[in-house]
Order: structure tokens, then sequence, then C-alpha cells
């Protein structure tokens, strides 16, 4: 019988496996930021133990940094990336701070610096690592007893999850992106839907997919409760990587191309479980409630609790509404929203702010509106195009890179009662800032929500 | 880790779904760079509303968390872990965990069991009725009692031993030093460095 994708870069990795034990992984790439990292360092001083291969390791400072120039005020912020430092330092890792031309948000830079590639495992500790998987490599989030596990020993043990199809036939409408696609696909399967799977995204809409929105779907993956995404390396991929700093050179990128080639589901794999959806009949599509699977296409309405034949999923709607002072029945583009802010892992890359940045073209904004670039290479490229000039022309604040608002570690937060329209990846109560309302959209949503201060599609203006 | 074998103490209803790490811990707590003193930030917006199950007295000293479906969802931060033991809790009990906040507990020796959504319903049913009924976790005989019930849950063999003998990981993976030398050997060679 074939193997899946997932299956044939899984068994590629194994270092031992022994009957009744998990399969002890290698770890191809292991990325490193300042919040789920120091007590890890500590762990291997308290052991005595080296880290095993610092030339696998990549650190930067992302989720604390301020996004306005200056240093970090507050102290136990700085005291983390000072931590950080003073880590990499002793340990010799590869280090991107504040203010390098390498730093920006872990899962911008590994892709940015061509370290991810087809067919490898990567880790962080961090749940978004699952982006990685739109090149065709296995990557998944960890918690800080697993870094210091890859630290130490450059491998992890690990059950193979089960694989998980989901097939995305027909093509997206103009106007629809791979944010709306991911965010359908979380409210069909459900938060929980794929759980101890790893997914594969197949289908003509994924495959015309570029590379920067197959890893928007692959980074919400966590979203729908699996291990990690996938979608299978091809042309825009190999495309994608040729040329950047870390992709191989000469002859050994004609025998990795080859072999990336061949990372892809065999015609006979059979999958655990397949989800198919048509991308031909989707719109722009929002999230309502405090959970990514709690969204509704745009067009919609606030939906009824009563509509959840499930008692827990009711309750949950109703705590949901109730949080976000929503009243069931109330058109989505009705919801007045005081801030949008465009960035994260999910949509900060280049495409995700030139299509902000053609809707905010000759428009002012009217709500408080943070343009967060993921990296300093995408603020970089964003100015030498004049996005920049684009955004504070039409009111938008142009910030420094860093995870910012997604999940307010930094300065950017929203005040208790706030609400915003966030291209980010995560609604849930007091995300953004305690107290704060978060609905989740596309970078071309949000520029045209800020634009009107209610839910829009650019189509609407 | 402490070894977990058998754990007997009392219950806590927590009646909600999607009890996402954000609200176990949320993202202001994770500043700190020691692995202590996370329990004050255990659900700490929730438990600013004085009705939150764990603001009754009656739950004082409980030690076995009952959730709701899909507990540990989102962010990978492994101080939810943290917060929930060093506030005194040692088993969680839900029908689904997200995937990451399960492999964090096992790996810090707080045990998540699986239970059909019915049966949980029922055990937090009985904390509810009396805050006081004792629920033994025995990992040994992979079961949950509490009254006259008797429900088994499924853990793997292998994780279930590494609890019972509280094993730390890095040092059985490196009796396999050998093998990974020699996986290493055997890389392909475009495969990148960071240097």
């Amino acid at each position: 019988m074939g193997r899946t994708l997932a299956e044939k870069v899984w068994e590629q990795h194994v270092v031992r496996r022994a009957e009744g034990e998990p399969d002890l992984l290698y770890i191809d790439l292991h990325l490193v930021h300042e919040v789920t990292s120091p007590q890890a360092f500590d762990g291997l001083r308290m052991a005595g133990r080296p880290v095993r291969k610092p030339e696998l390791t990549i650190a930067t400072e992302d989720h604390n940094v301020p996004t306005l120039l200056g240093p970090i005020k507050d102290p136990v912020s700085r005291t983390q990336v000072e931590t950080l430092r003073k880590n990499c330092a002793e340990f010799g890792i590869r280090l991107h701070p504040m203010g390098d031309a390498g730093q920006g948000v872990v899962h911008i830079i590994g892709p940015q610096f061509g370290l991810t590639q087809p067919g490898m495992t990567i880790v962080c500790g961090d749940s978004h690592t699952s982006t990685h998987g739109a090149f065709g490599a296995i990557a998944f989030g960890i918690g800080t007893s697993e870094v210091e596990h890859v630290l130490a020993t450059q491998t992890l043990p690990a059950y193979r999850p089960k694989t998980m199809a989901i097939e995305v036939n027909g093509e997206l409408p103009p106007g629809v992106t791979a944010k709306d696609l991911i965010l359908a696909i979380i409210a069909k399967i459900g938060t929980g839907g794929g759980q101890g799977h790893i997914v594969e995204y197949r289908g003509e809409a994924i495959r015309k997919l570029s590379m920067e929105g197959r890893m928007t779907v692959c980074n919400m993956s966590i979203e729908a409760g699996a291990r990690a995404g996938m979608i299978a390396p091809d042309e825009t991929t190999f495309e994608y990587l040729k040329g950047r700093p870390h992709a191989p050179k000469g002859e050994l990128w004609d025998q990795a191309v080859e072999y990336w080639k061949s990372l892809r589901t065999d015609d006979d794999a059979v999958f655990d479980t397949v989800v198919e959806l048509d991308a031909s009949t989707l719109t722009p599509f929002v999230t309502w409630g405090t959970n990514p699977g709690q969204g509704a296409p745009l067009g919609s309405v606030v939906p009824s609790p009563q509509e959840f034949d499930d008692p827990i999923q009711r309750a949950a709607a109703e705590r949901a509404l109730q949080y976000m002072d929503l009243k069931a029945g109330t058109p989505l583009r009705d919801i007045a929203v005081d801030t949008v802010f465009v960035g994260s892992c999910t949509n900060g890359r280049i495409e995700d702010l030139r299509a902000a940045a053609e809707i905010l073209r000759g428009r002012k904004v009217v709500t408080r509106t943070l343009i967060v670039p993921g990296s300093m290479a995408v603020k970089k490229a964003a100015e030498e195009e004049g996005l920049d000039e684009v955004f504070k022309a039409a009111g938008a604040e142009w910030r420094e890179a860093g995870c910012s608002m997604c999940l307010g570690m930094n300065p950017d937060t929203l005040a208790p009662g706030e609400r915003s329209a966030s291209t980010s990846n995560r609604n849930f109560e007091g995300r953004q800032g305690k107290g704060g309302r978060t609905h989740l959209v596309s970078p071309a949503v949000a520029a045209a929500t800020a634009v009107t201060g209610r839910l829009t599609a650019p189509a609407d203006l | 880790m402490e070894a977990f074998t058998t754990h007997t103490g009392r219950a806590v209803p927590l009646r909600r779904s999607n009890v996402d790490t954000d609200q176990i811990i949320p993202a202001v707590w994770l500043k700190q760079v020691s692995r202590t003193g996370f329990e004050k930030g255990l659900f700490s917006a929730w438990r600013e509303d004085p009705s939150f199950v764990l603001n009754d007295p009656a739950y004082d000293g409980a030690s076995i968390l009952v959730s709701g479906p899909d507990f540990g969802t989102g962010s990978s931060r492994e101080h939810a872990v943290w917060a929930l033991q060093q506030y005194g809790f040692r088993v969680v009990i839900a029908a689904r965990f997200g995937d990451i906040f399960r492999n964090n507990s096992t790996k810090m020796g707080l045990l998540p069991v699986v239970l059909p959504g019915d049966v949980v319903e029922e055990l937090q049913a009985a904390a509810e009725a009396d805050p006081k009924t004792e629920v033994t976790v025995d990992l040994a005989g992979r079961e949950v009692r509490w009254n006259d019930r008797a429900v088994s849950f499924e853990i793997d063999d292998y994780t279930r031993w590494r609890l019972m003998e509280g094993l730390d990981d890095i040092g059985l993976t490196l009796r396999a030093a050998d093998d990974i030398a020699a996986y290493e050997n055997g890389r392909q060679p475009w495969l990148p460095t960071t240097v």
C-alpha cells in the first residue's frame, strides 16, 4: 500500500523504533524564542548538559518586543529577552535580536532564510510551528520540557499521529483568500476536529495558493486541533526556495529537488480521515465567537445558540455571545470595531501587507489601525515598494516587526471591552488584552474594516 | 518528575468546553523566566468572577479538575501545566484534550485522563452534589473511582510506565546516543544548518 506525505517524512526521521515505545524522531531544525525557552536552558545547566546541535538551532526575539522604536520598558519582558541573549551566547546559538536585519516572528524568519525546506522535521516552543508544513515539512509546536529535550538530544520521542486529508476542490473565487479558507475549514471540522492528526491540505485550490497563502493555511492547523498541517511541495515551493540564503546550491539543489519531488502522497495511500470542501462556494469569512471554530461568512448573521443541537456547543455559543457582547441575528457587517490589526505569523508576510495596502491606497482609516510586519525583512521589502507610505497616508500606524497584538505580550493590546478585527489566529477571551474582543479576518477584510469601522469585505467599498 | 501511581482527592467541576491555554494562564504571566509562582496566574481572568468555581470554598484543596471537552487547546505554553500543578492539581479529566497540552502534562507528571463525555458529566454532577466526594484516579489499574462507580480509561503502556516511575525523558533518550550519532552520519547532505 502507498504512503502519505506525512508517513514518508516521518519514516525518514526515525532514529530508533522499538515495540511498545514511541518512535525516537530526529529534529532537523529547532526554532527558539524568548518565552518558552528560559526554563529549558535552566534545565540544561542544572543537569550539566550541552546543546547537542547548536547548528540546527536558531533563535529570535519576537513575542515581547515593542513595535515602536526604543528599548523594552516592561522590566519583566526585558529580563526575558536578556535571558535569551545570555542563553544563546552561553550555548552557542545563532540569535537575531531586536534591531537586527534578520529579526522577526519566528515562523516568518525560518522560511525567509530558506531554513524551512521540504521533508524536514521542525519544532519550536510555539503552537504555530505548523506554519512550516506549507513546505512539506512535519512541523509542530512543543512545550518547554520538549524544548529542553530537543536542545539536549536533537530528537523527540513521539507516536506517529493519524493522517487526515482535507481536500479543497474547485477554485477560490476572486477576493476570497487563504485566510478565509482556513477559517471556513476550522468552522467546518471544529477546534477538536484535527486532534491527533497530521493534516495534509490537498486539491486544486491548495495547489493554486502561493507559498505565503499556504503558510497561512498551515499556520492555523493547530486551531483545528491538528498536531501539524502539510502541503506537498511542488514548483511553487521550489521557486520560493531557490536562491534563499540557506537553500541548497549547485548540485545539492538538484539532488534536493529530485528528492523533494518524491514527497507526495502515493495514489493508493489511505488517510485515516478525509474531509472535503468546495472552494468555489466560499466567501470572506470572519469569527463571531471566542474560539476559532466559531466563524461564519461575513454576509451572514451572528448565530443563535439555539441553532446548535449539541448542548455543549450551545452553552459555548451562549457564553461567547455574552463575552463578545453580540446579539443573535445581528448582521456581521453591522459589527463596529475599534481597532484593526494586520500582522502575526498568520498574516504578517509581504503578500498580506500588499493585500491590505491595495485596499487602503487613497482611502482613510476610521479606526486605530496597526500594521505590523512579520519581520524586519518584510518591513524592508514593504518600504521598498512604498507600502509604508500608503499605510501612513491612510492614517494607519506602520510599526516594527514582532508578534505584537496577536497575543499582547508587548505594549500593543486591546483595552477591556475594546473590539478588534485582527488578521491573527486566536479569538480567545482576553487574547489581545484582558477583556478585549477579537474577530479574526483576512488582511483584505481587515483593511476594508479599517475604512468603514464595521466588518467589511473589500467588495463592499 | 514526581511519580504517579494512584491519587485520591476531591474534584472541581469546570463546566466549560474549549478551555484554551490562554484561559488557563494568560500571556501576561508567561514573562517569568523561572518555573515557579504560576499558581497565581491560573485562570486569573476567570477567577475575578466571584461565581467562578475555583472561588467556591467548598472546592478548596481539591486536586482533580473535571472539565468540559477540548481542554488545553491553543498555545503550546507548558506554563499551563505548571500553573495547574502549582495550584494543587494532580489530574485533569476531560473528554478531549489539546494534543500539545496533553503531551506537556505527561512530561511533568500531571495526569490527563480521557473519559467519555457522559461519564465526565456524571462525575461533574457528583462533585456538584457533594464537593466532598472522594475520587480515586488509579493509574496502575487505569481506573477512575468515586462513590460506587468505577470507570476504566485508556493510556498507552509507555506513557503509563514513565509516569509511574517518574522518569526523565532526556535521560531515557540519551541511552540511545549511539543510535542518534549513527542517524546523524546518514543525514541528507543538502539539509541546512543555521551557521
